[in-house]
């Protein structure tokens, strides 16, 4: 298979790699969004965490993942978009604009479609942590 | 000697043709090109004389007579000739029946066994799929618990293909032979690089490739006995009556005299390959498990080819290894079904973990491998997987402690 020049850049400097600290620390942190999406015998996994202010932006973000270097791709692209977001701008990313960004192939899709569930996840657990209301209609999209 | 990129690593795929075979074959394309089966004229008699000079190379190969050996287009061929062939010749009922008698393989045989026992199961015959313990080795117990009276057909391969382990053949041959039920084998893997004697090894039918043993692509050998017992298949491609009735059509020349002399070159050189991959392919394993934790190399620890290393790199995906170590060509799982997203199903089948079977490689070396890029392969492995562990939801989770598999993973 051929990656795209962009896809091979991700996979050998990727943005943003890591963690605000272990499961259990992040678990406690009210700041702090936790998505995980995918499963080991998928062949992918992905973590993503966003350090969110009381003004619902997006501080920080970091991300791990476990799978294809379209997956590793995909997942540090979007940290690097919602990097200084708002929320309610963090949930208007759609997959097929990273699908677009990394010319990636169709059966590379669900990879896309990982990163954008990831966002969702994250602010979800955010939101869950601070008794916010999930923001409507978005999050009900990503139910698929 | 510098090293030069990318490395081959893929030789259990397919072998890079030796040059003295390539000059073997040189003349049957332009000089004596003529028909093996034209009988009037000097064109045909010396295309006639070469394929029979490569009939002599293939049988004393594997210790046969000449006339034993049927050329086809490949192990693909051989194996649906020989299980299609031997099952419908020794059928117990005619066509559109049930019960047409009982066929033994496993389940980690290579898809072109698998895929003609399924249609042998569709048309009224009655299949034992054994499933062989995490090690992957099939032993002569296995088939023995699973003999019945109506048993007609065994067919277990030598060597697996993805992991490089070897079955118990000469005993499972030895105990057809007491049985009297006819015992094929797909040793694809196994002949030109281990020593064959279809007589003392107790072998009915044998298939094997000549492109995996250096020779061209598109030419095979299946291996019929015709003593003790004789055995007779039902030919699957009618037409002309070539190759004894059993594979019709003209002979593919070139290849045929290819593989004869490939097979004659690794029976020159056997011992000394064998004793050299052996100890590159040790390097190999025992390197990747001292420099890396969660490492496990696949298959039965003694009963291995030297040629083939199928390791597992726990918490790292296989795509993105191979990605990282692109100038190494080899392959995830097997070659073919690598356009999938899907984990290799042998593995699967032995029980090994779907995190440890996503990300395996199957190394495979050749003649040509060097001790070189044996220690380029190990470096480049070792950062690769480093890479990706920093990268590893998964590898994080099992440094906390946290079993990985008793997560309850939301699937897509």
């Amino acid at each position: 298979m051929a990656y795209s020049d962009k896809v091979i850049d991700h996979y050998q400097h990727p943005r943003n790699v890591g963690s605000f600290g272990t499961s259990k620390d992040v678990a406690a942190r009210r700041d702090i969004g936790v998505g995980i999406v995918g499963a080991p015998e998928c062949g992918d996994v992905m973590q993503l965490q966003l350090r969110i202010s009381d003004e619902g932006v997006i501080e920080d973000a970091k991300f791990k993942c476990f799978g294809c270097g379209s997956a590793i791709a995909s997942s540090s692209l979007a940290t690097e978009w919602i990097k200084g977001r708002t929320i309610d701008e963090a949930l208007t990313i759609r997959n097929t604009q990273i699908v677009e960004e990394l010319s990636l192939p169709p059966v590379k899709i669900h990879c896309s479609v990982l990163a954008e569930d990831s966002i969702r996840s994250a602010i979800a657990d955010f939101q869950k942590k601070n008794g916010l209301a999930a923001a409507k209609a978005e999050t009900d999209a990503a139910a698929h | 000697m510098a090293l030069k990129l990318p490395i081959y690593m893929d030789n259990a795929a397919t072998t890079r043709t030796d040059p003295r075979v390539v000059e073997a074959m040189l003349p049957y394309f332009t000089e004596k090109f003529g028909n093996a089966a034209s009988r009037n004229h000097v064109f045909g008699w010396d295309a006639e004389d070469g394929v029979e000079t490569a009939r002599e190379q293939a049988a004393a190969l594997v210790g046969a007579s000449s006339k034993e050996i049927i050329w086809t287009s490949g192990s693909t061929e051989s194996n649906n000739l020989a299980i299609k062939g031997a099952a419908r010749m020794y059928a117990k009922g005619p066509e559109g029946t049930k019960n047409r008698g009982h066929i033994i393989t496993c389940v980690i045989e290579h898809k072109a066994v698998l895929d003609p026992c399924k249609r042998l199961e569709r048309e009224g015959f009655d299949v034992t799929w054994i499933s062989p313990p995490a090690d992957g080795v099939v032993t002569r117990q296995m088939i023995a618990d699973a003999i019945r009276p109506d048993t007609i057909l065994v067919s277990i391969m030598w060597v697996n293909n993805e992991i490089g382990t070897i079955n118990e053949v000469p005993e499972i041959g030895k105990l057809c032979h007491e049985k009297g039920i006819i015992f094929h084998t797909d040793a694809t893997q196994w002949v030109g690089k281990m020593p064959t004697d279809v007589e003392r090894d107790c072998i009915d039918l044998m298939s094997w490739s000549s492109h995996k043993i250096y020779g061209p692509k598109g030419v095979g050998a299946l291996y019929v006995r015709r003593r003790n017992p004789r055995v007779r298949l039902e030919a699957i491609i009618d037409g002309g009556g070539h190759e004894r009735g059993m594979r019709s059509g003209t002979l593919n020349v070139t290849g045929v005299v290819g593989f004869g002399k490939a097979c004659e070159l690794c029976r020159e050189g056997m011992d000394a390959d064998r004793e050299r991959l052996y100890s590159l392919k040790q390097k190999l394993e025992r390197e990747l498990l001292s420099r890396l934790e969660v490492v496990q190399v696949n298959g039965h620890a003694d009963r291995r080819v030297p040629h083939i290393a199928n390791i597992s790199f726990g918490y790292v995906e296989g795509e993105s290894l191979l990605m990282g170590i692109k100038d190494i060509a080899c392959s995830s799982g097997s070659a073919c079904t690598s356009a999938s997203l899907e984990p290799s199903y042998v593995l699967k089948n032995l029980g090994i973990g779907d995190e440890l079977a996503h990300s395996s490689l199957r190394l495979s070396i050749g003649r040509w491998t060097t001790e070189a890029e044996i220690d380029y392969a190990i470096q480049a492995i070792e950062k690769s997987v480093q890479h990706l562990r920093t990268l590893s939801p998964l590898w994080d989770l099992f440094k906390e402690g946290i079993d990985v598999s008793k997560i309850e993973w939301q699937s897509h």
